[in-house]
């Protein structure tokens, strides 16, 4: 089982290799049989007989990460999908990709995204889920901009993969929570304490964090935007990832973690209230779109949400319905996806309005596209698989449990109505768009090709699904018993009777469907006359327009915020810094209440000490208000003098000689580098900023003092300079304890400091001496 | 450019100088049992050399002095790091230092510690890093 998942990386790694010889033999030959392994590995798991296998392979134990597969009934209906739907698009692929393409990237994408998806469904660790999950953002992410010289191409893949990135992360925190709570990484696991999960005070987030990872890959409203923008990657993705295997990742999870969550009505609120919102935003919008694979974007987009609302339903009939539509929904959009590639290929655009007629040009594809978008559209005839799940989902609608309160009584009562309105739409983007591009006049100047039949490889893959359509139309119980039934099961084991047949008599459901396709029928005929209704709803107000200016503000409100600050002056980064450090450090003390003065411990003062402390003093207060630059050196070359005379009344001969030295270095390098000071104009500052710099250096000056104080008045033991004094002719061979220690004792800081100095005079050289003129340069 | 004739401050400084490095010798060598050592040593020895500078030019002292400061950095600081790692040698950790008593000719007993050559690092690198300084500056005509 493992082989199986690793299977698709380990082979992308050799596909770069394959790909050099493309010109000679399409690397996508090599590509189709992967997926065609992985499919019969699985398809041997069918049988009436099933019973979920569970696999173990050690990953970070010591982690609680193991990469654990879980195979049941859901599992095996997801890995068929990726695997078989992989197959026809590789080898479609091979006739839709050029070889001039970049065909080893494409297909290293395609393969990584099709192991994650195989992991994904597989995963029972939730890490392991997660991983998976964001490499199937990754990988799409690349597919939606394989064509990355065009501006759309990159738009789109960063739509996607902004928001699917969101939710990937929601995702991550909601599985975070749910492994704290529980203490076991296992989904099985998990869905075992589901009381303990439903209970918990978290539990508002944990549904919130999953709903959110779940909506946004599933393209739920309102995260449904990034599905259309990402129609600019090649059809063959468009047909994989974006309707048959990566939108429906948020489905497989919501089912997954269904049997824990169904026991909150708050699940039942938002998966079925978003998933209907959805079915009838994205039908409604299909009609409005004018390009096939917008089209199709936004019908994925509103079965994707009928699927999802009949998860939330949470009945047993709207599980087995929700399941049997994710095959059907796969069936008939992929070939859909293909037949619009077809049209694309062959006549150049996929432009509806400049379509038409087509159908004598590309009579193979026309059948295809007939029997698809019809079983789309849940038009009841016997072979289209599509009218059974949709009866289904109007079954389901209806049948609750009873005995609902408040909002969920509601919210049950109108369910059934946007049921058929989103249908409604459903059939009418259907035929709009089958007659739209094969029927009514053909005006051949405006495409850019002249059309004639695809060839037959590229109708292969079509033909395969469409024929699934149909045997599964003609005979649903051979696939639903030993197939469907088990998907089913797995996520809640009901005692219903789980048999799908064509005439269930003149029940409720049927009257619906039947109202369907009078309502469509109008509706689709009158198309024309009631389109200006798209310039009311949605004009400017529509959810693109709301992201792109979220992404545009974020941008420049991130650019104002950090103008704001990061003005370039320096001064006011100091006053920032110093600032911060009072706030802070003031906040402390006074929440700690540490600061502390003692009269222990204090020495008498002397009149010179008090003396030299005065000159200082008032040397230090000269600097700061004169106006003379060479006058505030010198003065301040006072205060350092004062501190050598402070350094001999405390005894400290060698810090003396050295302050004395150094001081007049300092000084007279300061009077070389002022002397050479370019005469800049005097700044002068406004008062409030004056004000402002007095209260940073008083409020630091008086911080700085208390930490002083504090310091001296809590002495928390005793110093170690006993050691230093008795030891240092035992031990260092010297009287000088300050050198003693410099050079013995503490030798290394001695090495680091000279080293310092070494540094600074190379920089100085190297400022000075190796420095490129600008005349030089040029 | 013309040069005063500054006869007074050659003759003086050609005294002066000699006796700054005495002292600037002193203060090193007594560093371990007085106030003094290699840091304060080095920045005497520079203040004499500077004296020089300023009293005959760069171009002579360059003649007198034919040194190049940068080597003087570099030694000093292998002089420190080396003392250190001989320590090695006795199995002894980073930078241990020893002392012994000898009977040498003309000093009589004199102690002999390990930590002057240390110092004598320090020593040098400080010279280097003034000098390296103030020539830098001094000679920059950019």
């Amino acid at each position: 089982m493992l082989t199986s998942v690793l299977l698709p990386f380990i082979a992308a790694l050799f596909i770069p290799l394959i790909s050099k010889w493309k010109e000679k033999v399409h690397t996508g030959i090599f590509v189709t049989l992967i997926p065609l392994a992985v499919f019969i590995y699985f398809i041997q798991f069918i049988g009436a007989g099933f019973e979920p296998v569970t696999r173990e392979y050690s990953w970070i134990p010591s982690m609680n990460m193991n990469i654990l597969f879980h195979l049941d009934g859901l599992s095996l209906l997801f890995l068929l999908l990726i695997s078989g739907i992989g197959t026809l698009v590789a080898f479609y692929s091979i006739y839709y990709l050029h070889t001039s393409e970049q065909l080893g990237q494409f297909y290293v994408f395609f393969l990584l995204f099709m192991g994650s998806m195989l992991g994904v469904v597989l995963s029972d660790n939730v890490y392991v889920l997660y991983t998976f999950w964001e490499f199937t953002s990754l990988s799409s992410f690349l597919l939606i901009g394989f064509w990355n010289h065009r501006e759309r191409s990159r738009y789109g893949a960063l739509k996607s993969m902004l928001i699917t990135v969101f939710g990937g992360l929601s995702l991550l925190g909601g599985l975070i929570f749910m492994q704290v709570i529980t203490g076991t990484a296992s989904i099985q696991g998990m869905i075992e304490q589901q009381e303990l999960i439903l209970n918990h005070e978290y539990f508002p987030m944990i549904l919130t964090f999953l709903l959110l990872g779940a909506f946004t890959k599933s393209a739920q409203f309102p995260f449904h935007i990034w599905l259309p923008d990402a129609m600019e990657a090649p059809t063959p993705v468009s047909a994989y990832l974006h309707s048959a295997t990566m939108v429906k990742a948020g489905l497989f999870l919501i089912a997954r973690f269904s049997p824990m969550l169904t026991g909150s009505e708050w699940f039942f609120l938002f998966v079925s209230g978003f998933g209907i919102i959805t079915l009838c935003w994205g039908s409604y919008m299909a009609v409005r779109q004018t390009d096939l694979k917008a089209i199709l974007a936004f019908s994925t987009i509103s079965q994707l949400g009928m699927i999802m609302a009949m998860l939330g339903f949470g009945t047993d009939m709207a599980i087995f319905a929700a399941v049997f539509h994710i095959l059907n929904h796969a069936t008939f959009k992929g070939s859909l996806f293909m037949v619009a590639g077809i049209v694309d290929h062959e006549t150049g655009t996929r432009d509806i309005r400049n379509l038409g007629g087509l159908m004598t040009f590309l009579p193979i594809t026309a059948t295809l596209a007939v029997i698809a978008s019809f079983s789309m559209a849940g038009v009841p005839l016997p072979f289209l698989n599509g009218f059974y799940s949709k009866e289904l989902f109007f079954d389901a609608s209806i049948h609750f449990n009873e005995g609902a309160q408040g909002a969920v009584a509601i919210m049950q009562s109108i369910l059934p109505y946007l049921a058929v309105i989103g249908s409604i739409f459903t059939f009418v983007y259907s035929m709009y768009f089958f007659f739209g591009t094969f029927r009514g006049e053909s005006n051949m100047d405006k495409l850019p090709k002249k059309p004639h039949e695809a060839p037959i490889g590229m109708l292969v893959a079509p033909a395969v699904l469409v024929l699934g359509v149909i045997v599964i139309g003609l005979f649903p119980e051979l696939i639903n018993q030993p197939f469907i039934s088990h998907a089913a099961d797995s996520i809640k084991a009901g005692d219903i009777d789980k048999s799908i047949s064509f005439w269930h008599g003149i029940k409720l459901p049927l009257i619906m469907s039947l109202a369907v396709l009078a309502f469509g029928t109008i509706l689709a005929l009158s198309r024309p006359k009631w389109q200006g209704v798209y310039r009311i709803l949605p004009g400017k107000l529509s959810l693109n327009s709301f992201y792109d200016g979220t992404v545009k503000r974020t941008e420049t409100y991130s650019t104002a915020i950090t103008n704001g600050y990061m003005n370039g002056s320096l001064a006011r980064y100091v006053r920032l810094i110093i600032g911060a450090i009072i706030i802070v450090t003031f906040s402390i003390m006074a929440i700690t209440g540490s600061f502390t003065i003692s009269n222990e411990d204090l020495s008498a003062l002397t009149a010179p000490e008090i003396f030299i402390a005065l000159t200082m003093v008032i040397a230090a207060v000269g600097t700061i208000i004169t106006n003379n630059r060479i006058a505030a050196i010198l003065i301040l070359g006072v205060v350092g003098y004062g501190l050598a005379i402070l350094f001999v009344l405390y005894r400290a001969p060698d810090l003396a000689l050295t302050q004395l030295i150094i001081e007049t270095v300092t000084v007279a390098l300061f009077l070389l580098a002022f002397y050479h000071m370019p005469q800049l104009e005097k700044k002068t500052e406004t008062k409030r900023k004056k004000s402002l710099n007095l209260t940073i250096a008083i409020g630091f000056g008086a911080l700085m003092s208390m930490i002083g104080i504090s310091a001296h008045s809590s002495k928390a033991f005793d110093s170690i300079s006993d050691y230093f004094l008795k030891t240092s002719h035992s031990l260092g061979g010297g009287d000088n304890v300050v050198n003693v220690i410099l050079v013995d004792m503490r030798g290394l800081d001695t090495v680091l400091e000279i080293t310092v100095l070494g540094i600074a005079a190379f920089a100085i050289y190297g400022l000075v001496r190796l420095r490129r003129h600008k005349d030089e340069e040029g | 450019m013309t040069r005063t004739n500054d006869i007074i401050l050659r003759t003086t400084t050609s005294l002066i100088a000699f006796i700054l490095i005495g002292f600037s010798v002193y203060l090193f060598f007594s560093g371990h049992n007085n106030p003094g050592g290699g840091f304060i040593g080095g920045l005497m020895t520079a203040a004499a050399i500077i004296l020089m500078n300023m009293a005959y030019g760069s171009e002579a002292m360059a003649k007198v002095l034919p040194v190049n400061f940068r080597f003087v950095v570099a030694l000093g600081l292998a002089i420190a790091v080396l003392t250190g790692v001989g320590s090695f040698v006795f199995g002894q950790p980073f930078l241990s230092q020893t002392y012994a008593y000898f009977q040498l000719p003309i000093l009589g007993k004199t102690e002999l510690a390990t930590a002057l050559l240390f110092d004598l690092g320090v020593y040098l690198t400080v010279i280097g890093v003034t000098m390296t300084i103030i020539l830098t500056i001094a000679d920059d005509r950019g």
